[in-house]
């Protein structure tokens, strides 16, 4: 009895944001015009990629029962750096190798800070939130800064198969990391260590080592982004992406990632991406004013914690044995 | 005899899928020191949480002094006069003791607290319990048994005429628990009714003046006089068969030493520790809460990192920093807290078995699920793991199930050094029955158990041989045939050995 309860309640885990896309993107082709048409379709997914690819590793360090920050001011330092490095080397290639490592470099940083030093990472990624976000104007001197090479522009507008370059990249991450977490070992120590992670130790279970990774990998996608970006916007912007972390958090914890830890389903980001940029999508087609455009990402966000605080507990067993 | 204070008739409480309580009854006077004893799991903390309104019983009467209540919310029955003592205290650590006794019903002056009313309630609740504690330290900074007297000191500040105690005496030092003993007593002098739930029988034997014993959620009987029953005969009372028939320990041929600990060191140690196991053997490590049992395992498991000493296993050395380290020399620990350090609770039966066995050397990074699988269903079948499915979160399993899960794990990684401390606690008496002849049969196929447990009869039932623990140091050894409760509690409390034990001194703080 209590067993066909958890029953259902996980397969609502899986079935809940699925349900819930397919009812919004109905409202919306009915309630907005255009919003169907593949131009807009097209458009919508592009909108979504760079905080679809950040939401790929995301998943990992939320499963971890950890959070990271600093993932906006990584892409601002990333495309900034990757700007620069190709104006004054003239070599595409060495840009993008500067701002893989600089975001590498920070994931390193706070992965080995909150692993090593057991601090909070929530704390640990304010800091370098702020940290990060200076030293890309410092870099840049508070400008935006231009690229010299203007091949560098076809990682952004580029195009295979009639799909832009960014969004494959982010379909390579969700592909990417989707089969981290369920097919490797590592996947599954993620989750052991979010789950309990001190069980997860005496078991032997690599946990410095595995956060340290989480996090760098998180550096290494958000500088990814970065680039990504800094192509399409063809400059690198000292102040871009400003409040992106709390997007792709609230896109993973839509697709019931759960907040604390050990529970994560690829499949259940791409839902909450796509949620995320529908929503953001059909605004933008309805001419909503901006300043209304915050007020319905909160409330998103509102919606995506109640929704994981609920999941938490169903999915919070009946006592297996009273007493004693 | 005066009329019951407290009388309980017909509780029931069920748990989707579990009957916790089945129509009890217990009645309780006014000066009367009640015990209620029985296995883990035989309902006693659901009966208390009832009378507490933690839960509300789904049928039955509560009645105190003859009127009839049903709590809901823990206001309820303090209003009522009841007060229970948490196993777990229920203070605020930051605040001072006068707070802290005030909580909750803080005396006003208007809107303000009346601060000055609130520590002259303090002072004359300290004294009433003898106790010289000042009522500005902060709770966090007293240790933990002057602590306990807080939580009673808030019961008697709200005119408390029913107190349940719950197991209060399992974290006092000897000094400590004299003391709550005398304050007890003074309690009962006062005509207060007290309800004392321990699984001490010295205790027991020495405080309660009757005895009601609980198994699987009903009453199995009630002896108004405690000096008409035997021992023998409540603890086969609550454990529903002959104390022989629980352990059936089996006696094994030993072979050569496995595990040699030579001047072991490391933090809640105090003097180096040394001992050696043999193959086959069921070590027994007894001793009183904090005795350092629990730290030496990990030290050993390197879940905790040792200061100095020497290991070996099987002849190689190793002096674990990790635990995989030790897991890689064939090692496997069962933590004594299961839900905190042994199980993953949203993690499958089969990731839960299979985490040690992925995480060896050379197993590479990419799963072998039907390896996995397989390994699972073995497992799952030889220990006789009841769960639905392997893939079925293995917080849904009761505890004696997590823990044939965890010594699947351990299985399935080929450890052949066992470390399980306290492997039946909060286990209910069938399910341990199993676990121990579990515990023998990987004995008998070669590897050594360390077994730590402050359950005396459980470490004279199982083990083939006992070493005791006081205060971070060995403090003797017994083998089976000389171990006696007696002999045990002599090694293992503190006060037994005062007299010309020059190493005691130079390691006790009081």
């Amino acid at each position: 009895m209590a067993d066909a309860f958890s029953n259902v309640m996980r397969r609502l885990n899986v079935l809940g944001p699925i349900l819930l896309l397919a009812v919004l993107f109905t409202v919306l082709a009915v309630l907005v015009p255009d919003f169907m048409g593949v131009r807009n379709l097209k458009g919508l997914v592009l909108s979504v990629s760079l905080v679809g690819a950040i939401a790929a590793t995301m998943m990992l360090v939320l499963a971890l029962r950890e959070v990271d920050l600093s993932v906006g001011s990584i892409v601002a330092l990333a495309g900034v750096l990757c700007a620069e490095v190709i104006t004054t080397s003239g070599s595409v290639v060495l840009g993008v190798l500067a701002g893989l490592a600089a975001g590498t470099m920070v994931g390193v940083f706070n992965g080995v800070v909150v692993a090593r030093l057991k601090v909070n990472s929530l704390i640990v990624t304010l800091a370098t939130m702020e940290i990060v976000r200076g030293l890309a104007f410092l870099a840049s001197g508070g400008e935006a800064v231009s690229i010299s090479q203007e091949r560098f522009y076809a990682l952004g507008s580029g195009s295979l198969f009639g799909i832009g370059f960014p969004v494959w990249i982010t379909v390579l991450c969700f592909v990417g990391f989707g089969l981290v977490l369920n097919v490797t070992v590592f996947g599954k120590n993620v989750l052991a260590i979010g789950g309990n992670p001190e069980a997860a130790r005496l078991a032997g279970v690599p946990v410095d080592r595995v956060r340290i990774i989480v996090f760098a990998l998180q550096g290494l996608v958000a500088g990814l982004a970065g680039i990504v970006l800094a192509a399409r916007i063809t400059s690198g912007q000292p102040n871009t992406s400003q409040g992106l972390e709390l997007a792709v958090i609230s896109a993973c914890v839509l697709g019931g990632v759960s907040l604390s830890g050990g529970v994560a389903s690829i499949f259940g980001v791409i839902v909450g991406v796509l949620i995320m940029g529908a929503a953001q999508n059909a605004l933008n087609l309805l001419d909503v004013p901006t300043f209304y455009q915050y007020v319905v990402r909160g409330g998103i966000l509102l919606l995506a914690v109640i929704f994981d605080r609920l999941r938490q507990q169903a999915r919070r067993p009946a006592p297996a044995r009273a007493g004693g | 005899m005066s009329p019951p204070l407290l009388e309980l008739e017909e509780i029931g409480k069920s748990f989707p899928g579990v009957i916790a309580l089945d129509g009890v009854s217990v009645s309780v006077s006014g000066g009367e020191i009640r015990a209620l004893m029985g296995e883990n799991g035989a309902g006693k903390s659901t009966l208390l949480k009832v009378l507490g309104g933690e839960h509300r019983q789904d049928g039955g009467t509560i009645r105190v002094a003859g009127e009839a209540f049903s709590f809901f919310g823990p206001a309820e029955p303090a209003a009522a006069g009841i007060a229970i003592i948490h196993q777990e205290l229920h203070l605020a650590p930051d605040m001072t003791v006068a707070e802290n006794l005030s909580l909750g019903a803080m005396p006003r002056r208007g809107p303000f607290l009346d601060a000055r009313a609130m520590r002259r309630r303090a002072v004359a609740v300290l004294k009433t319990l003898g106790e010289d504690i000042h009522p500005d330290t902060k709770v966090k900074d007293l240790p933990i048994g002057r602590r306990q007297m807080v939580e009673i000191g808030k019961a008697l500040l709200r005119d408390a005429r029913i107190i349940a105690f719950d197991e209060p005496t399992s974290s006092l030092s000897a000094r400590e628990t004299e003391i709550l003993m005398r304050i007890i007593r003074d309690l009962k002098a006062q005509g207060r009714a007290i309800i004392y739930v321990s699984h001490r029988m010295e205790e027991v034997f020495d405080l309660c003046d009757s005895v009601s014993i609980l198994r699987d959620g009903r009453l199995v009987s009630t002896h108004a006089d405690m000096k008409a029953v035997s021992q023998d005969q409540l603890i086969t009372e609550m454990a529903g068969r002959s104390i022989a028939d629980v352990y059936n320990y089996q006696p094994r041929d030993l072979g050569e030493t496995t595990v040699s600990v030579r001047g072991l060191l490391g933090p809640g140690l105090s003097r180096p520790v040394s001992f050696e196991a043999r193959r086959g053997e069921v070590l027994g490590f007894f001793g009183l809460v904090g005795a350092g049992r629990s730290e030496l395992m990990h030290l050993i498991y390197g879940g905790v990192r040792a200061e100095a000493g020497d290991i070996e296993i099987n002849g190689a050395r190793m002096l674990a920093k990790a635990p995989p380290e030790a897991i890689a020399a064939g090692l496997g620990l069962a933590p004594e807290d299961r839900k905190g350090q042994g199980i993953i609770p949203l993690a499958s039966v089969r990731d839960n078995i299979v985490m040690a066995d992925r995480n060896l050397k050379g197993r590479g990074p990419l799963r072998d699920t039907g390896r996995e699988k397989r390994l699972a269903r073995t497992l799952i079948e030889t220990l006789r793991v009841k769960t639905a499915s392997a893939e079925t979160p293995i917080s849904a399993l009761s505890g004696g199930n997590q823990q044939k899960a965890i010594l699947a794990r351990w299985l399935a990684a080929e450890a052949q050094i066992l470390l399980l401390d306290e492997p039946t606690r909060g286990i209910d008496v069938g399910s341990r029955s199993e676990i121990y002849s579990l515990m023998y049969s990987l004995a008998a196929e070669g590897r050594t158990l360390l077994v730590v447990s402050s359950d005396m009869p459980e470490v004279l039932g199982v083990c083939d041989r006992i070493l005791v623990m006081r205060e971070g140091a060995l403090a003797g050894e017994l083998s089976r045939e000389a171990a006696t409760p007696d002999a045990l509690l002599r090694l293992a409390l503190p006060a037994a050995s005062d007299n010309g034990d020059p190493t005691l001194k130079a390691t006790s703080h009081g």
